[in-house]
């Protein structure tokens, strides 16, 4: 995906002049409530003519005012995974998958519908009426009705934010594995730093209605420690759990982390504030924490007034944070070796 | 006790004729004013949405009387449908457009309670999944304003089946032509001999509006089930 937005919008005191230029084919925008993406992205999809300016997806104009084009919203081939599902409760299911797929122009049509159910585990479900299926069904039916529209682009405006934690992170894999499988850019909108990390490569931050930063989701979430109240999130990928002395022990890599909380899984993903994260510039006596790892240091980096330092562990990477006190007392350089404690019960296991 | 005369099985005949007729003239015209007010911005909507609602506040007598300055045989409309041999003024089309001028808010009113209840990101979702406005319009709008059209319809059905002071003015109250039931009730009322007959109708006005509104009771349920 190619695409380049100058656009100003202009309503209710509020004011739009959004200027981007990006490519690729995981592409998140950031920003809190009220700084402006839905608007951006109704703009991008044509639900929202803006007052000036051009937009064009990879070479073809979508809108320009200069030039009197604006391509209504089915002219577009652009797709959209509302915040709430918005699934039409007069259709069932399967008619409800089958509304863009219909109205898609044959030449567009590669992706199979028996194959995006199978994807999407939709099978039992095709004749059910959507208001008798779970938050996470209707979202997932959601997202394949979007998919089978056979979209040049999938426009995700909060899919995820009407969601409890618990079916949040189930459908994080679907939204990921979909678009990929099917090769569908998407264009993903969020103000969840954990969501955009999981779900993009690319992030635009917006605030105040204009784009404040480009840079990659882990830059983002590197960047953003400082001001965190949470820290840096460690995202961590664990294999299935095996129990040991009261605790799990979870394969992470060539190493292993002790925690106190099981999984029915063979692949979870744990999270680990940077903050509770303790450096020691030699191995202790005695810890109470039952995760002592020897690490050494790869990198530094200042984040407001707090440092972050970037942790290789057997092969794994860890983001920690201190002061710079702390980095003056361990006199921790990259290169150097320390070792990082963290308490069992410091991690939480996301959902799904 | 229950006595109906011949002419009277001819007011009941047609006022439920004219009742369909004027619901089923309105129907299409109150979809596309409901549309226009619940999902149009345009200038004059606040105008519109009052001049379609008048017929509720005025007397329906004034309303008839306006009808008259306008199609009868010098009025605006009516002396140009006159020129091409269409008499409108004490006819039985007459008796129609009363009832569709008076019963029409009451259908407006039900179509943009119903539309207005549609959620707008269904729109929007189904113009980005490839359908245009009028696709849009007949897809998700149309089905998702059926149960404000059933309440609507029946509303008006019921409406024009009293309807009274406008229809009196314009079609008059010709026995076996314009005389529909309210009309034959105030002719049986007006003579102290005919209470019998004027109850019987009276009933019969009764029984036609409980089956109106006890379909249009089973109806909203099945459509609140269905949504």
């Amino acid at each position: 995906m190619q695409l380049s937005m100058t656009v100003q919008k202009s309503f209710n005191g509020f004011k739009l002049s959004a200027d981007l230029n990006v490519s690729g084919d995981r592409v998140g925008i950031f920003g809190v409530s009220g700084s402006g993406k839905s608007t951006l992205v109704n703009m991008l999809a044509g639900l929202l003519e803006p007052d000036n300016g051009e937009i064009t997806l990879d070479g073809d104009k979508l809108f320009s005012s200069t030039r009197g084009i604006n391509l209504r919203p089915e002219q577009r081939r652009i797709s959209m995974v509302f915040q709430q599902h918005s699934l039409f409760p007069h259709l069932n299911v399967k008619s409800n998958l089958l509304y863009g797929f219909k109205r898609c122009p044959v030449e567009y049509r590669t992706i199979d519908f028996d194959t995006l159910v199978h994807a999407l585990k939709l099978e039992g479900l095709l004749g059910r009426g959507v208001t008798n299926l779970s938050g996470g069904e209707k979202q997932r039916v959601a997202l394949g009705r979007a998919i089978l529209a056979n979209p040049r682009l999938l426009l995700m405006d909060e899919p995820l934010s009407a969601l409890d934690d618990s079916l949040r992170f189930q459908i994080i894999p679907y939204l990921k594995g979909v678009s990929e499988q099917f090769g569908i850019p998407c264009l993903f909108i969020s103000h969840s730093l954990v969501e955009m990390r999981l779900l993009t490569d690319m992030v635009l931050v917006f605030e105040k209605g204009a784009i404040v930063d480009h840079c990659s989701s882990e830059q983002l979430a590197r960047n953003r420690m400082g001001q965190s109240s949470v820290g840096y999130i460690n995202l961590l990928n664990l294999g299935r759990p095996s129990p040991s002395a009261g605790l799990f022990a979870y394969p992470w890599g060539a190493g292993q982390l002790l925690l106190s909380v099981g999984s029915d899984h063979d692949r979870s993903i744990a999270e680990l504030s940077s903050k509770d994260i303790i450096l020691f510039k030699q191995h202790p006596e005695a810890i109470s924490a039952r995760n002592l790892l020897p690490c050494r240091v790869r990198t530094l980096f200042s984040s407001g007034r707090k440092i972050g330092i970037e942790l290789d562990s057997v092969g794994n990477t860890l983001i920690a944070e201190v002061v710079q006190d702390a980095i003056n007392e361990l006199n921790i350089t990259p290169g150097s070796t320390v070792y990082a404690a963290v308490k069992a019960s410091a991690f939480r296991m996301l959902p799904g | 006790m229950f006595q109906l005369s011949p002419t009277d099985y001819y007011a009941i005949r047609l006022s439920v004729q004219v009742a369909i007729a004027a619901t089923l003239l309105s129907l299409p015209f109150g979809f596309a004013v409901a549309y226009l007010i619940t999902f149009v911005r345009f200038r004059g909507k606040m105008l519109l949405e009052v001049v379609v609602n008048l017929p509720l506040t005025l007397p329906p007598v004034v309303v008839g009387y306006f009808l008259l300055l306008l199609l009868g045989r010098h009025g605006w409309l009516g002396s140009l449908l006159n020129e091409v041999g269409i008499r409108l003024i004490f006819t039985l089309k007459a008796a129609v457009i009363a009832s569709v001028v008076v019963g029409f808010p009451l259908l407006v009113r039900s179509l943009r309670i119903g539309m207005q209840g549609i959620d707008p990101q269904l729109i929007n979702a189904s113009r980005t999944l490839g359908a245009t406005w009028h696709d849009t319009l007949l897809t998700i709008i149309l089905p998702l304003s059926l149960p404000g059209l059933f309440a609507g319809s029946s509303l008006m059905f019921a409406r024009s089946l009293g309807e009274f002071g406008a229809t009196i003015i314009v079609a008059g109250n010709i026995p076996g032509v314009t005389q529909t039931i309210p009309l034959a009730i105030y002719e049986y009322a007006s003579s102290p001999t005919s209470e019998k007959m004027a109850l019987s109708l009276c009933l019969v006005s009764l029984l036609i509006s409980m089956v109106v509104l006890f379909l249009h009771e089973i109806m909203a349920r099945k459509m609140a089930r269905r949504n």
